[in-house]
């Protein structure tokens, strides 16, 4: 069976510094992979390779057996952020209406089989309650879960979601994350979910992805999130605690986050 | 009033105004539209400031101004969309080749005496001074720019709304970019024969600003900026036949008045709680 996601010997400089260097991993058809790392370790850097609007400088990624722009229609991607919306009271369901079948010619139309599918979409990710809202006065919590609705759209066999839980209170983390297994689960999905926190992930991932120091380690959360395996990561002393069935990463030094140790590797 | 009206609705030069007035409103109400969400304000304000160095160079080699202003107007707006999205929106940027483009305006303006009455009318626009031969070209160029907006308007709506996900899905935002400046080129061109450069705001930004504040979907928001361009137009220009005050200046204030309402309108329905 073809993977969803091969990458081989990836390696991608961005103004002449390397972000990612010789990246290997190799991910099944309906893997829910964590992908984590400190900030600059280069996770939106893969996901735009992964998603084919980053030429990546050596290696090369496929998925589902194709260079990325080829399999631009299977992969729902969810991008980091959204604003400028403020000052427009465009609906919630205008804006994934915008975005299905956004890439053909001709006018903004939007047919029936398209009305229905922005239906079904807003159904899943349980956002069609509020979907005639503008999107401008909608919560943090409301945007992304609209933002998933989007990524759902003509039914991907790869989610790509770039750091969809950052500024949600852990109630709309939660719930975003269990429309996501749903749909994993429903309809054989690939998911690629970046993120900074790994616990409020813990019950859903089959696998986790760690970048830092511009590689990657992929395995089974209690293989790669280790103490050894780290700091060989980070080429720093790192530790990792856990507590009642939650993981901290934590530079040997003592006391200090996981973003921290990245600024450390900066300096 | 009203036969005085019907009196002047009589006059060649008044249904000329009319006619070139709902052109230009139509067309700045759907680019505006875009421009809007594109948050491309300031580079169509530049844009017919480009114009003006377009319109007063023109002279100096024969052309009208329409000409040199579309020609003028239309390659920098290639050239913008070309830079791509960050210097589209870079009030830096965008603020250098704007007084560049004033300067050179001012320049030409000096070589070509005599000119002083025609400057004036390209900065406030002279409504009442339009001809059939002009109408035939606005008419054209309006088609012209619509038919092409038609053309890509579902992508563009998608690529200025979400750029990365257009992005995602295969779509060239420099390509959007430029197609659309192109466009808001000739709106911006057509727009400063009837209220001025200096005013190609009111048509490009007011209408679809107000439409936008107020209205939840694309096809509303078009119709209703539409709607207010073509109907302030149309009340401004005949206001100016009964008082006497220029169009522009009613044009402006309708749009003003109706701005603040329109906000104010926002506001409480912010307050009642969104439903």
């Amino acid at each position: 069976m073809t993977p969803a996601l091969q990458i081989s010997d990836l390696s991608v400089s961005l103004g002449g510094n390397a972000i990612l260097s010789r990246i290997n991993a190799e991910i099944g058809a309906g893997e829910f992979i964590g992908i984590f790392g400190p900030n600059g370790a280069g996770k939106t850097t893969l996901v735009r390779c992964i998603i084919g609007t980053l030429a990546p400088s050596r290696g090369s990624i496929q998925v589902l057996g194709l260079p990325p722009r080829q399999a631009a229609r299977q992969i729902g991607y969810m991008p980091q952020g959204h604003g400028g919306f403020d000052i427009t009271a465009l609906s919630a369901r205008a804006l994934v209406e915008a975005a299905c079948d956004g890439d053909a010619w001709g006018v903004p139309w939007t047919s029936k089989a398209a009305r229905q599918e922005v239906d079904r979409v807003l159904e899943v990710t349980e956002a069609a309650r509020y979907a005639h809202r503008p999107f401008s006065v909608l919560s943090g919590g409301e945007r992304q879960r609209v933002m998933l609705a989007q990524a759902l759209l003509g039914s991907p066999r790869i989610l790509v979601l770039d750091e969809p839980l950052a500024s949600l209170d852990p109630k709309n983390q939660g719930l975003l994350i269990e429309c996501v297994a749903r749909v994993q689960t429903s309809t054989p999905t690939t998911v690629l979910f970046v993120a900074h926190d790994m616990n409020p992930l813990m019950n859903v991932m089959d696998r986790v992805m760690y970048l830092a120091g511009g590689g990657a380690a992929l395995g089974k959360l209690d293989e790669v999130i280790t103490s050894e395996c780290l700091t060989k990561l980070y080429g720093a002393d790192i530790e990792v605690v856990r507590t009642q069935n939650r993981v901290f990463v934590v530079s040997a030094e003592g006391g200090v986050t996981e973003s921290e140790c990245a600024h450390h590797d900066h300096d | 009033m009203i036969s005085t009206l019907a009196n002047y609705l009589g006059y060649e030069f008044v249904q000329n105004a009319l006619i070139a007035g709902t052109l230009s409103a139509i067309l700045g109400a759907i680019v505006g539209y875009f421009v809007i969400i594109r948050n491309s304000g300031f580079a169509a304000h530049a844009l017919a400031h480009i114009g003006f160095a377009g319109a007063a160079g023109a002279a100096l080699v024969g052309l009208s101004p329409l000409a040199g202003m579309l020609i003028l107007t239309a390659g920098s707006g290639v050239l913008m969309g070309q830079a791509g999205d960050k210097v589209n929106r870079s009030d830096m940027a965008i603020g250098m080749v704007l007084s560049m483009a004033l300067g050179l305006g001012t320049l030409f303006l000096k070589l070509y005496s005599g000119y002083a009455g025609q400057a004036k009318s390209i900065l406030f626009g002279e409504i009442f001074g339009v001809s059939s031969g002009q109408i035939v070209m606005m008419a054209g160029l309006s088609v012209v720019s619509l038919g092409g907006l038609a053309i890509f308007s579902r992508r563009l709506l998608f690529a200025s709304i979400q750029p990365r996900l257009a992005e995602a899905r295969g779509i060239s935002l420099s390509e959007m970019s430029t197609g659309f400046m192109l466009v808001l080129a000739i709106s911006v061109t057509l727009a400063s024969q009837i209220v001025g450069i200096l005013l190609v705001f009111t048509l490009v930004i007011a209408p679809a600003g107000i439409a936008v504040r107020l209205f939840r979907t694309f096809w509303k928001g078009i119709g209703a900026s539409v709607g207010l361009g073509v109907i302030v137009v149309w009340i401004g220009i005949l206001l100016d036949c009964v008082t006497g005050y220029p169009a522009t200046f009613w044009i402006t204030a309708l749009f003003f008045v109706i701005y603040i309402l329109a906000e104010g309108w926002c506001r409480f329905v912010m307050r009642q709680g969104h439903s």
